[in-house]
C-alpha cells in the first residue's frame, strides 16, 4: 500500500486551504480511507484548531524533522475517526526549519501506512510552499472567484508546472451562487476559462463554516452543510469516483458542461 | 434595442469587469513583463528600429497575446510615410 501525497495550495492567503485540508481529510477518513494531514505553515499553525486537536499537541512538524521524536509521537489521531492523523506544524519555528528535502523523506515514511496524505500549504511562494510542494502526487489549488485570489492561484499553477508535477486541479471555493447569478461574481466557467485548469469542485459559500471552525468540527461532519457535502464530493472525486458536479448557480447548460470536465479531469 | 440594452448592462456588471481586468493582468504576469517594462521595450525597439529605416513613432503598437500554444509579443510598426520620394519617382 502506498498513499498518494495531496497538497493544498493557493497562492493568496485567506481562501480557504486550511479549511480544505481539513474537510478533505475528515470527508477521506469518513470514506473509510487511511488519512494523515499535515500542516506545513510553520510559525503560523491552524490546522489543529480547525479540526479542534490543538490542545492534543506535544510535539510538531520540526521535532520530527530535528529528531526530537518519532514520526509516531508527533500524530495526533483524531477524536472521532480512528483512522484520521495530524501533524501539525511548529509555531515558534519559521519556514527554515524544514527543506523540501525533509518533506520528501518525511511524507515517503508515511506512505506505507497510509491511503493519502494531505499537505495543508502555507501562502506565498517562497520555502513554506516549496516544502509543500516537493512530496506531492496530486495538487489541489483553492481559490475564490475574485480578482486576486484568480491572479495568484495562475502564478501558482505556473510554478507546479515548472516543478513538472501532474497538473493540479482547482477548489473554486467560497462560490456565492446569488451573487453570480446577478453578475456580480465571476462564475465557476469564467475561472475556468481564464486559468485553464480541470475543475475538482465548487464549495459554496457557507456560514457553517464558521460555527464549525468555532467549535473544532470541520463542515464535512455536518450532513445538512452545502459547504461540508461539496467537500465530501470532492474527496470522492479524488477517490477516483465519477460524481458529477451539482448545479449551483444557474440551471442553464453551462453546470452540465463543467460536470463533464470534471469527469475528464477524472484520476 | 431592449436586447442591447441587456447586453450593454452585462458588461457593466462587475463580473464581467472582474474577468477582462484578470485576462489583461494575467497577459503580463505570464510573460513577466509589466506594463511599464512593455513600454521600455517600445521605446527601444522605435531606437533600433530607426537607425535603419523612418518608421512612424507615434504609431507603433506593442502587444502581448496569446493562444493556445504560446505566448506571444506583438509589434505593429508602421513605416513613415514616403511622399517625398513618391514624388519624386512620379
Amino acid at each position: 500500500m502506498s498513499a498518494t501525497v495531496v497538497t493544498v495550495t493557493s497562492g493568496k492567503g485567506g481562501v480557504g486551504k486550511t479549511t480544505a485540508t481539513a474537510n478533505l481529510g475528515v470527508a477521506l477518513a469518513e470514506a473509510e480511507q487511511r488519512v494523515v494531514c499535515i500542516d506545513a505553515d510553520i510559525g503560523l499553525r491552524n490546522l489543529d484548531v480547525v479540526m479542534g486537536l490543538e490542545n492534543r499537541i506535544v510535539y510538531d512538524l520540526v521535532d520530527i524533522v530535528e529528531g526530537r521524536c518519532k514520526l509516531r509521537q508527533a500524530m495526533i489521531k483524531d477524536k472521532r475517526l480512528g483512522n484520521l492523523y495530524l501533524i501539525p506544524a511548529a509555531q515558534t519555528r519559521d519556514k527554515t526549519a524544514v527543506s523540501p528535502r525533509d518533506m520528501v523523506k518525511l511524507t515517503d515514511e508515511l506512505r506505507k501506512d497510509f491511503d493519502w496524505v494531505l499537505i495543508d500549504s502555507p501562502a506565498g511562494i517562497e520555502r513554506g510552499f516549496r516544502n509543500a510542494l516537493a512530496p506531492a502526487d496530486i495538487v489541489l489549488i483553492v481559490t475564490n472567484p475574485e480578482v486576486s485570489a484568480v491572479r495568484d492561484a495562475d502564478r501558482i499553477i505556473g510554478m507546479v508546472e515548472a516543478e513538472e508535477k501532474a497538473p493540479p486541479r482547482l477548489i473554486l471555493n467560497r462560490v456565492k451562487p446569488e451573487m453570480v447569478r446577478r453578475g456580480e461574481m465571476l462564475t465557476t466557467e469564467d475561472v475556468l476559462d481564464v486559468l485553464a485548469i480541470d475543475l475538482i469542485g465548487v464549495v459554496p459559500e457557507d456560514d457553517g463554516v464558521i460555527t464549525a471552525s468555532n467549535q473544532g468540527l470541520p463542515v464535512a461532519l455536518n450532513p445538512r452543510s452545502k459547504a461540508g457535502k461539496a467537500f465530501r464530493e470532492i474527496a470522492l472525486r479524488l477517490m477516483g469516483e465519477d460524481i458529477p458536479l451539482e448545479a449551483l448557480e444557474s440551471p442553464n447548460g453551462f453546470i452540465r458542461r463543467i460536470s463533464r470536465l470534471v469527469r475528464q479531469g477524472g484520476r | 434595442m431592449v436586447i442591447l440594452d441587456w447586453l450593454r448592462g452585462r458588461e457593466r456588471r462587475s463580473a464581467h469587469q472582474a474577468k477582462e481586468r484578470l485576462q489583461l493582468v494575467l497577459v503580463h504576469d505570464r510573460a513577466g513583463l509589466s506594463p511599464g517594462r512593455l513600454e521600455a521595450l517600445k521605446d527601444d525597439l522605435i531606437s533600433a528600429i530607426s537607425r535603419h529605416v523612418d518608421i512612424d513613432k507615434q504609431a507603433v503598437e506593442i502587444s502581448l497575446t496569446r493562444d493556445r500554444e504560446r505566448q506571444r509579443l506583438l509589434a505593429d510598426i508602421p513605416l513613415a510615410k514616403a511622399r517625398g520620394r513618391r514624388r519624386r519617382a512620379g
